[in-house]
């Protein structure tokens, strides 16, 4: 195939170019292509900081693969002046770094839009669009002769590209050197390297094109009191608020970074400095059996003890929790969750796991799960957990996905209550044991459906046997049919009690909206824009967001005052519709449904348009 | 059927221990296993062992998997909190138990198809842990609850109730456990209570992993002629080469344990393992050595028993994991809860 012209700068074709679009700061979208593994990740947060430092709403989603080096991964950074920041496919300027991937990478840049790539080398004229302003710097060849050494030549390549998008978007170079010393001030080598790289973009791309382009950033103060955080690292730091000293897991992308994290904080909060002993204890066992069984004997043994996994990880402990809801011992089981069935896309995100959390295990059973939307739930939410766990002495599931634990949103400072305790639950200690002739372990004592539990090593009269087999309310065991059902129905009883207790639903309501829109988990953001476009253009929506399983009360007066409701979120199967025609009875036929599945976010299009075919009778 | 208590008949009589505790007081309800079983003659050896340790009975854990040895927890030390797990995952639960609370004496029951089957990575794990516990490995070589299926461990050639021969080559625990690097390996024979106890008793005064492979006759379904696991089989070919005497760091050495010992072993407590009659091609301190013994006398059709090795000062899981020495579910939540000012300072740096 002939090789033809090397680039198209704008200037460089007066003629030939599209019409200049209108300037539009603060509100656009662009892409990165690379190859993983050769260091663009720290270019990419640079620039996110960056933004984000410049006061400006901000999200970046890594699209990456399973691997370790050599296949092709994107970044994508959406920036919005009004806050809309879930992710968007409408992409305004695409970085092509990996010709691998340069035919998919143009195709997606928007009509009007730019195409900023390596100019090095050159481009097969098949690739060119009309319609696209090709932004070519040799980034490459400024490297090659810049640094030496073939690492740091492909790692400056990175710095250089987000140099010259500093130059196009017109980003603040006061701040990103800010971020680049504050990141490099150990190492002053690789400081001045990075200079040098983020100066050789920045200086080619102001000599060479009509520097800032129309998209373009412009100060703001709409970040001021919010952070850059990752649900992972969020929820492991509510893990160390609540108390939790034991930390079972197997490695499982996408929740590894939340117990990499959880040994981070404790590292720096619980550990000794002069004798370096540690107040906690994390195993990593050899599967997600072993990790599950940890967590229920360290809560059996009254510790507080969570573990993170993934879908495939849920499916492995199913066994185990069903013994901890029989047997009702407190554990918190975090589920990042990715693209399913089977092993599926490791690194793509879903929300697949709803039915398989909410009654995992064989038999007759039934869990308590959280749905964080955000990094700032996360953390709130794993306290929650803990408390829960232990009150109702059952698992408790905090269900997050790929999207919110690995990537940085933006959000609200964490905040603490000096004054929170534990809620350990109905623990009889020594003092209360002493003198008890008989103690009957799951005696429903205070009609709760909630039964009082003792601990190992603390009095013998607290002393049970704990089991999976059949049992009767005293905790022996039992194969009779009446002292069998007394028991799993207060267990029934108690789940019910629980649905009371878990974070109500996020509901917006809108003057004059008939129908509802009804999500969970990460799709908030893009719902939330949806239904917000949706109003604009005159069809206004209730919204109501799941955060607690069991459904509360809210749920279910949400479901009765709405004739239909619009149900989003991303799985093939409608499981959250089936959750919610299973547990409140509601006809199916009032739900619709707007499913997305393909492993990236949820954009807001992809509700818009969804919502609107539902509604216009278009069949699924 | 429920499971049956034993009625609380204290002679006046009975022995006691220095707690003021008799035998009575390290025992649990009554056995529901086949009259004659193997596992009740050990459950019998554990309640000796907790008594003459003198051990308060609720500090002890008592956990176990799925099949008739994991029952028997149910049976000995009624004042203990005991937990029957899901099969072949009793070591993870043990670990939890012990990584939150140190300070519970933890005892394993499991058995053949518990441990060596569905159970073999959890086992083989709990022992790279070096997790503090006695683990008793009940075997029988069969399947009983099932109604006998043969076992991981059963030997080629030995034969089923219903007259097959099994033809896989067993897993042997003792074997197994030296490749793994454990800290203390032994094996007793519920038919042989005098040696057994000793054995129980070094096992829970040994810091890490002490894993007890018990030979343990399945009246019912492995009890007959042709099979290599029956009580006739094993009292004619169990062979024990390192018998012990276990010394409590609280009593003193009497001249009758003085005399005669091959070799004493210091475990970490400041307790004593007396080896009796070690001949000097034994060193149970040397794993290679033992490992090739066993293996040695075995292909001579010999069953091995006593304490086969012992490294008394091998870190456990706490130390490796550096944990505090108080029990992490004693640490006051202050202890824990870093508070506001710290979260307010982290979020000034992630800002």
């Amino acid at each position: 195939m002939p090789l033809v012209e090397r680039i198209f700068p704008a200037e460089a074709k007066p003629n030939g170019g599209p019409a200049p679009a209108p300037p539009r700061a603060n509100d656009f979208a662009f892409k990165v292509g690379t190859v993983n593994g050769t260091g663009s990740a720290s270019a990419n947060s640079l620039l996110l900081q960056a933004i984000f430092r410049m006061g400006i709403p901000v999200s970046g989603k890594n699209v990456f693969p399973s691997n370790i080096q050599g296949l092709p991964t994107w970044y994508e950074i959406r920036v919005n002046g009004d806050g809309w920041t879930a992710r968007t496919p409408d992409f305004d300027l695409v970085v092509a770094m990996n010709p691998a991937t340069y035919a998919r990478d143009i195709a997606e840049v928007r009509p009007g839009g730019w195409l900023l790539h390596d100019s090095s080398w050159p481009l097969d004229a098949s690739l060119h669009r009309g319609d696209v302003t090709f932004l070519g710097v040799p980034l490459g060849e400024m490297c090659i002769e810049a640094f030496a050494g073939s690492r740091e030549r492909t790692l400056m390549k990175n710095i250089a590209y987000a140099g010259a998008l500093a130059a196009l978007l017109d980003l603040d170079m006061e701040v990103v050197g800010e971020i680049i010393r504050a990141d490099f001030s150990r190492k002053p080598k690789l400081l001045d390297s990075n200079f040098q790289a983020l100066h050789l973009g920045y200086d080619y791309a102001r000599r060479h094109f009509a520097c800032p382009l129309p998209i373009r950033l412009e100060r703001m103060d709409a970040t001021a009191g919010h952070v850059l955080l990752d649900g992972n690292t969020a929820a492991a730091l509510g893990c160390v608020y609540a108390g939790a000293t034991v930390g079972a897991w197997y490695p499982i992308t996408p929740a590894t970074s939340l117990m990499d994290a959880f040994g981070a904080f404790c590292q720096r909060y619980r550990t000794d400095a002069e004798t370096g002993k540690k107040r906690y204890c994390i195993l990593q066992a050899e599967d997600e059996l072993s990790a599950v069984g940890m967590v229920i004997g360290a809560a059996w043994a009254g510790a507080r003890a969570f573990t993170s996994t993934a879908g495939p990880g849920v499916s492995l402990m199913g066994e185990f929790i069903g013994l901890a809801y029989y047997a009702e011992v407190p554990a918190v089981i975090f589920d990042v969750q990715r693209t399913g069935p089977s092993t599926g896309m490791p690194t793509r995100t879903q929300q697949a796991d709803l039915l398989a959390v909410a009654y995992a295990s064989h038999g007759d059973t039934k869990h308590v799960a959280l749905f964080p939307a955000s990094p700032e739930e996360c953390f709130y939410m794993a306290v929650q957990a803990f408390d829960l766990a232990e009150r109702f002495q059952t698992p408790v599931f905090v269900v997050s996905d790929l999207d919110i634990g690995m990537n940085d949103w933006m959000c609200p400072r964490l905040q603490w209550d000096d004054g929170y305790r534990p809620d350990r639950g109905k623990v009889l200690g020594p003092e209360e044991l002493e003198g008890v002739v008989k103690f009957s372990r799951y005696l429903d004592a205070d009609g709760d459906g909630v039964a009082a539990r003792t601990l190992p090593g603390e009095h013998p009269a607290g002393a049970y046997f704990t089991r999976g087999s059949g049992h009767d309310k005293h905790g022996a065991y039992t194969e009779d049919a009446a002292e069998y059902t007394e028991v799993v129905d207060r267990l029934a009883r108690k789940l019910a009690t629980a649905a009371a207790a878990v974070p109500a639903p996020e509901v917006r309501l809108r003057e004059g909206a008939a129908l509802g829109v009804i999500t969970i988990g990460g799709c908030r953001g893009a719902v939330l824009e949806a239904v917000h476009r949706l109003a604009e253009e005159g069809t206004a929506l209730d919204y109501l967001r799941i955060r607690g399983f069991p459904f509360g009360a809210e749920v279910r007066e949400f479901l009765a005052a709405h004739e239909r409701c619009v149900v989003v979120e991303q799985n093939r199967d409608a499981q959250l519709r089936a959750l919610l025609v299973l547990e409140t009875g509601v006809a199916p036929d009032r739900l619709l449904s707007v499913r997305d599945y393909g492993g990236v976010p949820l954009s807001a299009r992809r509700v818009v348009d969804g919502v609107r075919a539902r509604l216009e009778g278009v069949p699924a | 059927m429920t499971s049956i208590a034993k009625p609380p008949v204290r002679h006046p009589a009975l022995e006691k221990n220095a707690l003021g505790l008799t035998r009575r007081d390290y025992e649990g309800a009554m056995s529901t296993l086949c009259a004659g079983c193997g596992h009740d003659s050990v459950t019998a050896a554990i309640v000796q062992a907790f008594f003459e340790l003198e051990v308060e009975p609720h500090r002890v854990a008592k956990l176990s998997g799925i099949g008739c040895s994991s029952k028997t927890p149910a049976y000995f030390l009624r004042q203990a909190h005991g937990f029957n797990s899901v099969h072949g995952r009793m070591p993870s639960v043990a670990t939890g138990a012990g990584a939150a609370n140190r300070d519970l004496v933890l005892i394993g029951i499991s058995g053949d198809g518990d441990s060596l089957s569905i159970g073999l990575g959890q086992l083989c794990h709990a022992i790279r842990r070096n997790l503090d516990m006695l683990y008793v490995l009940e075997n029988n070589g069969v399947y009983g609850l099932t109604k006998g299926q043969f076992s991981a461990s059963a030997d080629v050639g030995s034969r089923a109730k219903r007259g097959e021969a099994n033809r896989q080559r067993p897993i042997d625990p003792v074997l197994l456990a030296l490749t793994l690097g454990a800290s203390f390996v032994a094996r007793g024979f519920s038919g042989d209570k005098e040696q057994l106890v000793p054995l129980l008793k070094a096992g829970l005064a040994h810091r890490g992993f002490a894993l007890v492979d018990v030979i343990s006759p399945c009246v019912t379904f492995n009890d007959h002629e042709g099979s290599t696991k029956s009580y006739l089989s094993t009292r004619q070919r169990h062979h024990d080469v390192a018998p012990v005497d276990f010394v409590p760091m609280t009593r003193e050495i009497t001249g009758s344990y003085a005399e005669g010992a091959g070799l004493a072993v210091r475990m970490h407590d400041g307790s004593m393992v007396r080896f009796r009659k070690v001949g000097s091609d034994y060193d149970p301190t040397d794993r290679e050595g033992a490992y090739r013994h066993v293996q040695e006398l075995q292909e001579r059709g010999e069953v091995v028993t006593g304490l086969l090795f012992v490294e008394p000062g091998s870190e456990d899981l706490h130390q490796m994991s550096q944990t505090v020495e108080r029990p992490l579910v004693s640490l006051p939540f202050e202890e824990l809860c870093p508070g506001s000012a710290a979260l307010d300072e982290l979020m000034q740096e992630l800002a």
